[in-house]
């Protein structure tokens, strides 16, 4: 039986104005139907980190991770407010297609299109509008490099992305959302569906994309957070009940719920 | 010593008794011989009756050419149809087949993916409460009533417009577009919706519209289940008999355009079989109709096994 944590009590960080971020939302709800799914999320993510959003399943951290970039429209009801440079981008008029192509997303199951790796890069290239072969070979290569799939899949560019191991179609999941250039990466669990050689491979690329990207990454995996994650925030049944450093977390958590899941009591 | 030998004994016993249990027939068994007796016997029954309809057909089809001396070649190009007069060139009615089957498919595919699209795509809530009852019903409708529908509506219309009689190609064609849209209609969207979410979800994540989605993604990884659909509704309407005759006007002559009347294998059939006389070169002819018939609807179930497998082949690569 899972013990009542009370929702009022809460310890989540705020940032001052030095902090440069890359996104936060401000009393987020999520709806599906009648359910309400996720409860006055306020968090801020600070740039060229990863953080790290744990909980139990069914906590709502995909729930929020896939509202970031509006992948909720027409399943989900999603209100308040979501900011993006300055911009509230959980608005009608906003264009959602450009929004993913800055904030992108991996899945947690790796999902390459059945064609060839390349077709694959080059498909999310082509629907930015990018069309010219020298830049597209180009930015393949640096896409390639950036995902660390580049040396093992160079001279096979045209093999069907299907044939590759479940972490080699990870990493070109991806290369394929790095190779439009996004600012923000949004990852839901990128790893449950991997061994532990290619989580470690995953996890060495994403180590090394934080110096360009903002990194937000669902996982269920607590020492995967305190490997990776610069920052932690713990959900709690469709509420955020702590975000602090992820040292801090993980050392010294402040309310009873973080204490007992960290401490393996549930989840 | 004795202990040992006494337990041993017990062991065998036991092994004896255990021994019928395991090896005698219960009840659970005798089903398992009822019921596999049944399909066997069901099974039996259907290769039967579908090897006696292929050798009849076939045996009665080649009559023409083993019988009456009528050579394949001048049966299959002979432009003029007289059985009477022991003229027997099936190219009219071939050609008119082939005419209304791909005219039909060509107007009906647009319809149908648009529809499909629709029903999966872009309001897939609606298409299920709505359209797909709709399309159940439309395929479910006897083909005389499309006929005469086609009859009362379809060719005063066409007589209207273009003037002449009204029957021919053009009207049989718009009579199969209607008849054939429900079934491409439905086994595409079977298609769309199998095509996994994960696609999707990727695709859109990607920054792609919609309709970069649909068309680049969707369509392309049902592109089989598409193909498939066509030519099952290829196959709906090459196979129309009843339909077709009422429009189409049965004239076994050249058909030199689309809006005078011509005659289908089918409709020369339904037309014809009733004022022949069994083993006279009229009736052999026109068992020579079936036999193509025949020949077409395997070929368009070959058709549709190499799709299959070619689009199975793959998603597993």
């Amino acid at each position: 039986m899972l013990k009542q944590y009370s929702f009022e009590e809460t310890a989540v960080q705020t940032f001052d104005d030095k902090t440069s971020l890359a996104m936060r939302t401000e009393d987020m709800q999520v709806f599906y139907g009648s359910n309400h799914a996720m409860f006055d999320a306020n968090l801020a993510f600070p740039k060229n980190q990863i953080t790290a959003l744990i909980g139990a399943s069914g906590s709502g951290k995909s729930t929020y991770l896939r509202s970031l970039n509006r992948m909720n429209d027409g399943i989900a009801t999603v209100t308040g407010k979501i900011w993006y440079h300055g911009v509230n981008i959980n608005e009608p008029g906003v264009n959602i297609y450009e929004i993913r192509r800055h904030i992108g997303m991996v899945f947690q199951r790796p999902n390459p299109f059945a064609k060839s790796i390349r077709e694959n890069i080059v498909y999310a290239l082509r629907a930015n509008g990018i069309k010219k072969k020298a830049e597209l070979e180009e930015r393949i290569e640096q896409s390639l490099k950036g995902a660390a799939l580049w040396d093992e899949v160079k001279d096979n560019l045209d093999k069907s992305a299907l044939s590759l191991s479940g972490g080699q179609q990870q990493r070109l999941c991806i290369a394929r959302s790095i190779a439009m250039a996004p600012d923000v990466l949004l990852l839901d669990e990128p790893c449950s569906a991997l061994d532990p050689i290619s989580t470690v491979k995953v996890e060495e690329t994403l180590l090394e994309l934080q110096k360009k990207y903002s990194i937000i990454i669902v996982t269920h995996n607590m020492q995967q957070a305190s490997r990776i994650s610069s920052q932690c925030a713990f959900f709690h049944l469709g509420h955020i009940m702590e975000y602090a450093p992820t040292g801090t977390m993980f050392s010294n958590p402040q309310i009873p719920v973080t204490q007992d899941y960290i401490a393996g009591s549930f989840g | 010593m004795e202990q040992t030998n006494s337990q041993l004994k017990n062991q065998d016993t036991q092994s004896h008794e255990w021994d019928t249990r395991l090896h005698h027939a219960t009840k659970a068994t005798h089903e398992d011989w009822i019921g596999r007796g049944i399909s066997y016997f069901c099974i039996g029954i259907i290769i039967l009756v579908v090897a006696s309809m292929l050798w009849f057909i076939t045996s009665k089809g080649i009559a023409t050419f083993t019988q009456n001396h009528v050579s394949l070649w001048k049966f299959l190009s002979g432009t003029n149809w007289a059985p009477d007069q022991g003229k027997i060139g099936a190219l009219p009615m071939i050609l008119g087949s082939f005419a209304v089957t791909f005219a039909a498919a060509i107007v009906a595919t647009p319809f149908a993916l648009g529809t499909a699209i629709f029903m999966t795509e872009i309001s897939p809530n609606r298409g299920r409460k709505f359209l797909q009852p709709v399309i159940e019903l439309l395929v479910g409708i006897p083909s005389v009533v499309y006929g005469f529908i086609g009859l009362a509506v379809v060719v005063p219309f066409m007589r209207h417009l273009v003037g002449g009689s009204g029957f021919g190609i053009i009207s049989a064609t718009f009579v199969l577009f209607v008849m054939v849209l429900p079934t491409i209609t439905s086994m595409t969207v079977d298609s769309l919706r199998a095509v996994p979410r994960f696609y999707k979800e990727a695709s859109l994540a990607l920054g792609a519209t919609r309709w970069q989605t649909v068309s680049r993604v969707i369509l392309r990884s049902a592109t089989s289940g598409i193909l498939t659909a066509i030519i099952f509704g290829m196959a709906r309407a090459f196979g129309e008999a009843l339909a077709v005759q009422m429009v189409i006007g049965n004239a076994a002559i050249m058909p030199k355009n689309l809006i005078s009347p011509a005659s289908t294998l089918t409709s020369q059939l339904t037309t014809g079989i009733g004022d022949t006389i069994d083993g006279t070169l009229p009736n052999n002819a026109l068992w020579s109709l079936a036999l193509i018939l025949l020949l077409m609807s395997l070929f368009f179930n070959a058709l549709v096994r190499f799709i299959a497998k070619r689009g199975q082949l793959k998603h597993e690569r």
